[in-house]
């Protein structure tokens, strides 16, 4: 390959491909995303697929896409794409929206037929202009004959030979973005391992359409694309519900409990069970149980039996299994729950994000039943957070929730392999020899921490019962003892409330000195800081505060957020960690910026939001002028 | 080393909260002897159970037990001897907990063939709530709740098991004390999903409900209880017995209609072939005698050893320490 004269050099690029849900659309931006981590780049993804596995081709209901960003400072997928490429007129009609005023659009110039033009409900023959695309701005490029021709004498039938088709666009975008085709091509080749005929009619359609680039538009400017200095280590690719699964392993080694999973498959969490099933090679337990009630509570009887027990699921799962976890409260067990929230309520969006089942984890059981409650805030963060999920639910002896979202499910990011040493031991609060021949009982528990101690059946002169009926602080019998119960249920708030000794302070970021500190939590981080990072070069400085602990909040939460006179709270959904914020903060006016769309922020609705809140509450002028008092 | 354990040994100090005369002590008491024969030590042992009368059950065992959630106690029982095959898994359920709020559990348990000890005590109403008819009361039945009779069919519960190609079922009587405990013991030796039904009486809400086969003037004229290899004989004056007719059974006076012992079946709870076992587990007491004792008994793959053979296997053969080396060495990886 010659050296192009005409190389520009950028900080970041958007690239969104779109076609048909058969298209390979997810594929191929996977291996574009993967070779651009390869190459040293920050990315994110984010795939955005319909509910339906094969719509009806041609359709706009069954247009599957997916955006990826990378490149330097990379914290979002982009709110639109610099480059939108288009397999199909449906593609291009539902995916014009999320293409930058001025990005380029690369489509299938043979796609244009009449039919498919009906399908997609066109008025005219001639989509560009219906559309008000600006032809400069188009690259239509004859994929269909190109591919025909370039694997004519391949053998191929011609259903196997439409199938390459994504390939053509990826070779044109690799040479567009100068990515190496031979790493492209070594992921093809350990992707079709088993089908070397396919390799070999795939390798070439990339090449055709790096030559078609290469060859036809060679005045035109190809970009490379900048990378931030990341922390030395060994990198890979992770998407969110893989970071999770390892999460859940790597608290089974640091814990030295095994691990266990109980679940029933449900859009977007199944790739979790996915992953753990695989894992059987490192000792994971993973059971696909007949219901989801049966997920939690498969995983509280391994939990009883001295198990790193886990159910994982979305939010109509979730309601399903309150009563198990209910039980998991009573019992003092410890377990735990992964709701990767999609958009309801009911069936609702099945495929769509949204941070809506907040309340419903804080707060969906009956009687009087608090427990832990973390989020994740990006694809690597699930690993962390999955981990700290488990160090509570083991070290306190009590369900945890982990919330994530299919957003931060889906999309990926280049993720450091941590070493053996990166996370701490988790210390099980195991009943020891000594309580046992003092007259331990299982409600005993440590005063400091109120956990209960831990009595793994097999264990001599440790047999106990344990269940849903209250018991008696002292003795531990079954008890329906009015007072008892008031300290029970005292006892049980106080133990969730004093794991808050056991986080982390929350820290600020952005600018914190700023009057307005801009407050999200879960998968909104990344948007939310390139948000205030706008924000903040525009001249409306504000600070960040992202919450990944809920319930507690970090001791220090409420008194940091007090020192600012402004607090919006961004979220995915019409307000529910406002209001859980206001009512540990009476008095303190909540501002808000919500969407409940079934799609991420993007980033200028949470900047024209905060400006939009400033202009309402007219403290724009005061504060452009005016730093935070300390 | 064996160690011999007696009955006390699985029994706690508190004491049975169950009302006067409920089957259910017996069935407790029965239960402390079956496991003291089966041998298993307490510690090894947990009793898991639901929510009703009978659920209250491991509160009075001094084993490992959970008193769980209602209809819960086959999922959560499968969850604790899939991550711990070295225990022995009791579970104990009424006919609400476990086949009406509780029946797919029931059937998945047994589908999946999880090694676990089901006794399902079945009298045919709800006790606890006082008074309801359950998923195993007669069509038209009069209940609290079907003042006028019900108008649907019960569940059998042989006729769930063996539709869910269950490998073991038994039965016996509260009463039948040490039919009860010869069925227990079978029960926790055989290995996979086992199935005890005990016809148990609710002296408060269903009093009477099987004294046709309890009561000392009809019990044996209304009772056979089977035993492996020996022949199907029962009544007053053990002359009566079972032959095969067709696809059906019947009921013979030996010595009459040219019937001799020699016609008489034998019983084979070991066949693979579940057809007659079923016939015999559907009779219900009026033309043909109720069947006790262990009707089927048969092996197969038990869920939970299969899981942990595959791990086994598994692990053998990717031999990674942990997860980084797992990772390194299956996924595309780059270093900075």
């Amino acid at each position: 390959m010659s050296e192009n004269p005409n190389v520009k050099t950028i900080d970041k690029v958007v690239i969104r491909f779109s076609g048909d849900s058969g298209d390979g659309m997810q594929l191929v931006g996977n291996i574009f995303s993967d070779v651009s981590a390869g190459e040293g780049n920050m990315i994110s993804t984010f795939p955005d697929y319909p509910a339906e596995i094969r719509a009806p081709q041609g359709s706009l209901s069954g247009v599957s896409g997916f955006q990826v960003s990378v490149g330097k400072e990379v914290y979002t997928p982009g709110d639109q794409a610099d480059v939108l490429v288009a397999m199909n007129p449906a593609a291009l009609k539902t995916n014009l929206r999320y293409l930058k005023p001025g990005g380029i659009i690369i489509c299938d110039a043979d796609s244009f037929t009449e039919a498919n033009l009906k399908k997609a409900l066109y008025k005219t023959e001639d989509p560009i202009e219906e559309l008000g695309i600006d032809p400069n701005r188009i690259m239509l490029v004859p994929m269909t004959t190109l591919l025909k021709n370039t694997l004519a004498d391949s053998g191929l039938d011609n259903k196997s030979i439409m199938k390459c088709k994504n390939m053509l666009a990826l070779g044109l975008i690799c040479w567009l973005f100068d990515r190496p085709v031979d790493k492209v091509l070594a992921k093809l080749k350990a992707k079709f391992a088993k089908k070397p005929a396919i390799y070999e009619a795939n390798e070439k359609v990339v090449n055709a359409g790096w030559d078609y680039g290469h060859n036809t538009h060679a005045g035109i400017s190809t970009y490379r694309i900048e990378s931030d200095a990341a922390k030395p280590g060994i990198y890979t690719d992770i998407n969110g519900n893989t970071a999770t699964a390892w999460g859940l392993i790597m608290a089974s080694e640091k814990s030295g409990r095994p691990l266990f999973l109980g679940s029933y498959p449900i859009t977007p969490a199944t790739d979790i069970l996915h992953e753990l099933a695989k894992r059987k090679d490192l000792g994971v337990k993973a059971c696909q149980m007949e219901d989801e009630i049966a997920g939690v509570c498969s995983a509280i009887g391994a939990s009883y039996g001295g198990h790193l027990a886990v159910t994982t699921t979305s939010g109509p799962g979730l309601a399903l299994k309150s009563e198990g976890i209910g039980l998991a409260v009573m019992a003092e067990l410890p377990l735990v729950i992964v709701d990767v929230q999609r958009g309801g309520p009911s069936t609702g969006l099945p495929t769509k994000t949204e941070q809506t089942d907040l309340m419903q984890a804080l707060y969906g059981r009956n009687g009087e039943s608090p427990i832990c409650v973390v989020a994740a805030t990006s694809p690597t963060n699930c690993f962390d957070m999955a981990f700290e999920a488990s160090r509570i639910a083991i070290e306190h002896m009590t369900p945890v929730i982990l919330l994530t979202d299919a957003f931060i499910a889906n999309g990926s990011s280049a993720w450091r392999i941590p070493d053996e040493n990166d996370y701490p031991e988790i210390k099980p609060h195991f009943v020891t020899g000594d309580m046992l021949e003092q007259g331990w009982k299982p409600f005993h528990r440590d005063e400091d921490t109120k956990v209960r101690y831990w009595a793994i059946p097999g264990t001599e002169n440790a047999m106990h019962r344990v269940g849903g009926l209250e018991k008696d602080y002292n003795t531990s019998v079954i008890s329906t003892d009015g007072p008892n119960h008031e300290l029970m249920v005292k006892t049980r708030r106080e133990k969730v409330a004093r794991i808050a000794d056991d986080i982390p302070l929350l820290e600020l970021e952005g600018a914190i000195e700023a009057d307005t500190v801009l407050v999200g939590w879960g998968g909104t981080y990344g948007h939310i800081l390139s948000a205030a990072a706008e924000l903040n070069s525009a001249g409306t400085p504000v600070a960040v505060a992202q919450f990944r602990y809920i319930n507690p909040l970090p001791k220090n939460a409420l008194e940091e957020l007090k020192k600012y006179k402004n607090i919006i709270v961004a979220e995915l959904n019409t307000g529910m960690f406002a209001d859980y914020l206001q009512m540990h903060l009476p008095g303190k006016e909540i501002l808000r910026i919500n969407k409940i769309e079934g799609q991420p922020f993007m980033v200028k609705e949470i900047t024209d939001g905060v400006k939009k809140t400033f202009t309402r509450t007219t403290i724009t002028k005061h504060h452009q002028n005016t730093t935070k008092s300390q | 080393m064996t160690t011999q354990y007696t009955a006390s040994n699985f029994k706690n100090e508190q004491g049975a909260r169950w009302c006067p005369g409920c089957g259910d002590h017996a069935i407790l008491n029965t239960l402390h002897k079956a496991m003291a024969e089966v041998g298993i030590a307490p510690k090894d042992t947990a009793v898991i159970s639901g929510i009703g009368c009978s659920s209250r059950l491991p509160y009075y065992m001094n084993t490992y037990g959970m008193h769980t959630i209602h209809g819960r106690a086959a999922a959560i029982a499968t969850g604790l001897k899939t991550s711990r095959p070295d225990l022995t898994v009791w579970q104990v359920s009424g006919d609400g907990d476990g086949l009406a709020i509780g029946g797919n559990h029931f059937i998945h348990a047994l589908r999946r063939n999880i090694d676990i000890n089901i006794l399902l005590f079945n009298n045919k109403i709800y006790g606890l709530t006082k008074g309801q008819y359950s998923p195993t009361s007669d069509r038209g039945f009069v209940s609290k709740s079907s003042p006028y009779g019900t108008t649907e069919d019960p569940f059998i519960p042989a006729e769930l098991v063996f539709g869910c190609r269950g490998k073991f079922f038994a039965r016996s009587f509260d009463v039948t004390l040490d039919v009860t405990r010869e069925i227990m013991v079978a029960a926790a030796k055989h290995k996979g999903a086992a199935v005890v039904e005990i016809l148990q009486n609710c002296v408060i809400f269903n009093q009477g409900i099987h004294s046709l086969f309890t009561d000392k003037e009809t019990r044996e004229e209304h009772v056979i209880h089977l035993v492996h290899g020996e022949k199907m004989i029962y009544g007053k004056d053990k002359n009566k017995g079972l032959v095969q007719v067709g696809f059906s059974l019947k009921s013979v006076t030996i010595g009459e209609d040219g019937y001799t012992l020699d016609d008489i079946l034998v019983h084979d709870a070991h066949c693979q072939d579940d057809t007659l076992q079923r016939e015999l587990a559907l009779m219900d007491g009026h033309s043909l005698p109720i069947a006790t004792g262990v009707i089927r008994d048969v092996d197969g793959p038990t869920y939970e050893a299969d899981v942990e053979k595959q791990v086994e296997e598994v692990k053998g053969k990717k031999g990674f320490a942990n997860l980084r080396e797992m990772i390194l060495k299956t996924h595309e990886t780059w270093t900075v």
